[in-house]
């Protein structure tokens, strides 16, 4: 593989973009198809599938066989809130290769003493998520603080934008007066029921690590959601 | 420290523009029980050092040494892991599973 190639496959995942290298693995050729390429490209329609899949693997077309190396966007997590949930969580997060962001407003709380491993934005979510490029597909949104004047922006900007998973603390009267807020300002059924609340799988958790690893947990299972055994 | 495969490529790039010699394995197929999916990625200097992993650590060996002759010559090579096959291949995959590797040099 040129370096050059090497460095425009870098640099497109740096910057939150699918890419696909196709290699034929007889000669070493190989092209990097962006995803507003895919659809001029002879292989569109294979491309196509594996931009929606975020598989990589290997196709033959007419006696060639290609390698398709299919890069999807570093898988995010935003954490709405620099709380003591968020201390235990940010480390662990970090561990799985998730690219952690925490956002809060309250500046005695976002500081970069009690988060020394992820940055740490001390503004609203209105303010902070345009400064990360905004949401999307490849991010996971948490909420954390328990109020609703800082919680409620990021979870309807994550609907908005399809996160793959979004979570919100709180207990089940807390989720019911959450969900009457956001039919009020417009979202549906089916978009309130995308967001785990309480959030985190059923473990029991107590601690705040305890917590982190329920969220975790429950952020994979959404993440491998087509490689679970039960659905 | 663990790495990603993300974290791979760019060491690959890193590794490549400080001028040291490099290849790049990647998992192109698997069958059974694989301990490492495709995509996964082993970059591998003209030193013999490497970062990644393509099959938990099975296969490295052989596949480190098959990386420096395609950084002497420069052609690509697809390499094929079975389950413990003595006359094939030194290395097996205890797991019981088959791996295929490629791998090329970064120029």
């Amino acid at each position: 593989m040129d370096l050059s190639l090497l460095s425009a496959l870098n640099a497109e995942r740096a910057a939150r973009r699918a890419a696909i290298l196709v290699t034929d693995v007889a000669t070493g050729e190989a092209r990097l198809v962006r995803e507003y390429e895919a659809a001029s490209d002879p292989l569109a329609q294979e491309l196509a599938e594996r931009f929606r899949t975020g598989r990589s693997g290997t196709i033959e077309v007419d006696g060639r066989s290609f390698f398709l190396t299919v890069q999807m966007p570093p898988v995010r997590l935003v954490a709405i809130g620099a709380v003591h949930i968020s201390q235990a969580l940010a480390p662990m997060a970090k561990g799985l290769d998730l690219d952690v962001t925490i956002v809060d407003p309250r500046t005695a709380f976002a500081t970069p003493e009690r988060f020394p491993d992820v940055p740490v934005l001390a503004e609203w979510p209105s303010e902070a998520l345009p400064k990360l490029g905004g949401l999307d597909r490849y991010t996971a949104l948490a909420c954390l603080t328990h109020d609703p004047k800082i919680d409620d922006p990021a979870l309807e900007a994550a609907l908005r934008a399809e996160c793959f998973y979004i979570g919100a603390l709180g207990s089940r009267r807390t989720h019911a007066k959450r969900v009457e807020r956001l039919q009020a300002a417009g979202f549906g059924e089916a978009d309130i029921a995308r967001i785990h609340a309480p959030i985190g799988l059923d473990i029991g958790a107590v601690s705040p690590a305890e917590i982190a690893v329920s969220i975790l947990a429950e952020l994979v299972s959404e993440l491998r959601r087509d490689r679970r055994r039960t659905p | 420290m663990l790495s990603s495969d993300s974290d791979i490529l760019n060491e690959a790039e890193a590794w490549k523009r400080a001028g040291r010699e490099v290849a790049l394995a990647t998992v192109v197929e698997t069958w059974g029980s694989a301990p490492r999916p495709v995509g996964s990625h082993l970059v591998i200097d003209g030193d013999g050092n490497f970062l990644g992993s393509v099959s938990g650590g099975c296969v490295e060996g052989d596949v480190i040494t098959e990386a420096m002759d395609v950084i002497g010559d420069g052609k690509p090579r697809m390499l094929e892991f079975g389950v413990a096959d003595e006359t094939a291949w030194r290395a097996g995959l205890s797991c019981g599973g088959r791996i295929k590797v490629y791998v090329e040099k970064v120029a």
